[in-house]
């Protein structure tokens, strides 16, 4: 239900213009990973790639290879909307279905996916899903309503839910924070820690305590200006990058002297 | 800032006591200028369209109003088609089943044409070709409807006539497609594809405009689950754009609805039945191309007949817009639009 993912030297375009450059790392199964940086700097534009959203972008193209467990997933037989179902994404503004009842948004993917399930079946995977992203008891009652009636926090989780639904191998976060209060905040970043034991977790963030609280590695990004091309500087585990990072600009960040 | 003071707040001495006045006197100010006139330009714009609606309606009443009192013998007298002992109603309704049939069958032709269309400029087509199609379709919007009835008659109705016939022979079972086949093909179902192709434009150009508007967030959370393209559009364009497309639906089926011309110049009409042989000569008419081809010869009472046939076309389009509205009412919990 976890598994690794190996970059190397990815870069990532919109059209002519270089966005990316020359990004390599890895990372690790069941564990979080933290993307931070200045705002434009390309974190998420490169969690983008990593379920191949980014080309969906008119003129959107990478060149490098990124690997799940050895498969390259630009590989020439590969098909993205395979991808994207093993690389479930949550974004940074609330997204559930509008037109469909919390139950419908949950089950969205599955039902996608063409599997044939029986009634049963799918109640124990809202079920599940629904626990699994903490929201159960604040819905159970109202599974027949639509997803847009929740609350901002609860809208987020129910994308969560909507997103493991599907089991997928990796769950990539795009600030899912950004838009929440500080209550909805903390329990997403809770729940992080309990997807950790099941899938690998990506998430960018612009708060640099929640990538300090909910992270075992950080990557830093950073651009040398307007226009040039966003780099990945530093990456390490968390403590390291917060406490002793080896490079200046990953000092000046995370203390808070620029961005 | 300073409008959080309420008047109801007892004024500290040397507050704002003496700054009061001044605020109410630029409040006032706000109000003048082009923000008062463009409040009674707006107001006068809506005031406008409520009161032509009610002059037409009121119209429509007291000019029918003669005709809906009249009795039977004097309604065949002033108007030569409504034969002896055949009441008003007897002789409109066929005529708003025939409107009714062709404007639906219209619909049903164009609907699938013209999503087909919206969603393929809007999520398929490269960018430039989608700008093309987009204008031709526009285009299509720009023929006049004579132009439509000539092709109609001279074109289609002998293009179609073998296909007609063919239907009539295979799937004459079918209550729509029994009956004698006319052998000019002039006949509804021609006029209906002829409509068809006139509501295409507006139908098509709404429903574009909608799908282009589902949020990106939308999509791309459908994308992210692993959808295909035609996933997408199902997921996430076709429920967000449900209601414009209903909207668009009802704006072709309005002008289906209110279509003379080029009714009047194909169809060879037929009066006082009940049809749905819409292969078969001379079984049908519709309300508007009736008025067109009566009119000129009408005098008296025969023209509160007419106005009386308009009424009920007029009470027709209003009831399937308020219907249209009522389904699109009916779900807006999950419309998207919050």
């Amino acid at each position: 239900m976890a598994q690794r993912i190996d970059v190397n030297d990815m870069n990532i375009y919109y059209g002519d213009f270089l966005a990316v450059e020359g990004v390599s790392m890895t990372i690790d199964p069941k564990s979080v990973t933290a993307f931070i940086g200045p705002s434009g700097c390309g974190k998420t534009t490169f969690l983008r790639t990593l379920n191949r959203m980014h080309e969906v972008t008119p003129g959107a193209r990478v060149e490098g290879s990124v690997e799940l467990e050895g498969v390259d997933l630009y590989g020439d037989d590969i098909d993205p909307v395979a991808v994207r179902r093993n690389i479930g994404m949550v974004f940074q503004r609330p997204n559930p279905f509008p037109t469909m009842s919390i139950r419908d948004n949950v089950l969205a993917g599955v039902k996608l996916n063409n599997r044939k399930m029986s009634k049963p079946d799918q109640d124990d995977l809202v079920e599940s899903s629904l626990r699994g992203a903490n929201l159960w008891n604040e819905v159970k009652d109202r599974l027949e309503k639509p997803g847009s009636g929740l609350s901002g926090g609860q809208q987020q989780r129910l994308c969560i839910a909507r997103t493991i639904a599907v089991k997928p191998q990796v769950v990539l976060m795009d600030e899912p924070c950004s838009a929440l209060d500080p209550i909805s905040t903390l329990a997403i970043e809770d729940l992080i820690q309990e997807l950790k034991k099941d899938f690998t977790i990506v998430i960018v963030t612009h708060n640099m305590q929640q990538a300090a609280r909910v992270s075992d590695r950080t990557a830093f990004f950073n651009i040398a200006g307007t226009g040039k091309p966003g780099r990945l500087i530093e990456m390490n585990d968390t403590a390291t990058i917060f406490s002793s990072p080896a490079v200046k600009a990953t000092e000046d960040y995370v203390s808070g002297r620029f961005g | 800032m300073t409008t959080t003071d309420s008047p109801q707040r007892p004024a500290r001495p040397g507050d704002h006591a003496e700054r009061a006045p001044a605020r109410r006197r630029r409040r006032g100010t706000t109000e003048r200028g082009f923000n008062r006139v463009f409040r009674w330009i707006a107001t006068g714009a809506g005031a406008f369209i409520l009161a032509t609606l009610a002059a037409v309606a009121l119209f429509l009443l007291i000019r029918a109003w003669p005709a809906l009192t009249a009795s039977e013998d004097e309604l065949s007298d002033a108007v030569g088609r409504i034969p002896e002992g055949t009441s008003l109603l007897e002789f409109v309704g066929p005529l708003i089943f025939g409107t009714l049939l062709a404007a639906l069958l219209a619909l049903a032709l164009a609907m699938p044409v013209a999503m087909g269309i919206g969603l393929f400029i809007s999520h398929y087509a490269p960018p430039r070709l989608a700008q093309v199609l987009g204008y031709l379709v526009d285009l299509l919007a720009a023929i006049p409807s004579v132009v439509y009835g000539l092709w109609g008659f001279l074109v289609l109705a002998p293009v179609l006539k073998p296909f007609w016939f063919w239907l009539g022979e295979n799937l004459g079972w079918f209550p729509l497609f029994a009956g004698q086949v006319s052998a000019t093909g002039k006949v509804l179902a021609t006029v209906s594809v002829v409509l068809a192709v006139m509501i295409l434009p507006i139908i098509t150009a709404v429903s574009r405009e909608v799908f282009l508007q589902t949020p990106k967030l939308h999509e791309e959370a459908a994308l992210a689950l692993g959808a295909t393209r035609w996933e997408v559009i199902r997921v996430a364009v076709l429920p967000f754009g449900r209601s414009g497309v209903m909207s668009a639906a009802m704006l072709g089926l309005g002008r289906a609805l209110g279509e003379t011309m080029a009714v009047l110049m194909i169809i060879s009409p037929g009066f006082l039945v009940y049809s749905l042989e819409i292969l078969a000569a001379a079984r049908h008419n519709t309300i508007a191309a009736f008025i067109a081809l009566d009119f000129a010869e009408a005098s008296g009472l025969g023209v509160n007949a007419l106005i009386a046939t308009g009424l009920a076309l007029f009470l027709i389009t209003m009831a399937v817009n308020m219907t249209a509205r009522a389904i699109v009412a009916r779900r807006k919990d999950f419309s998207g639009a919050n």
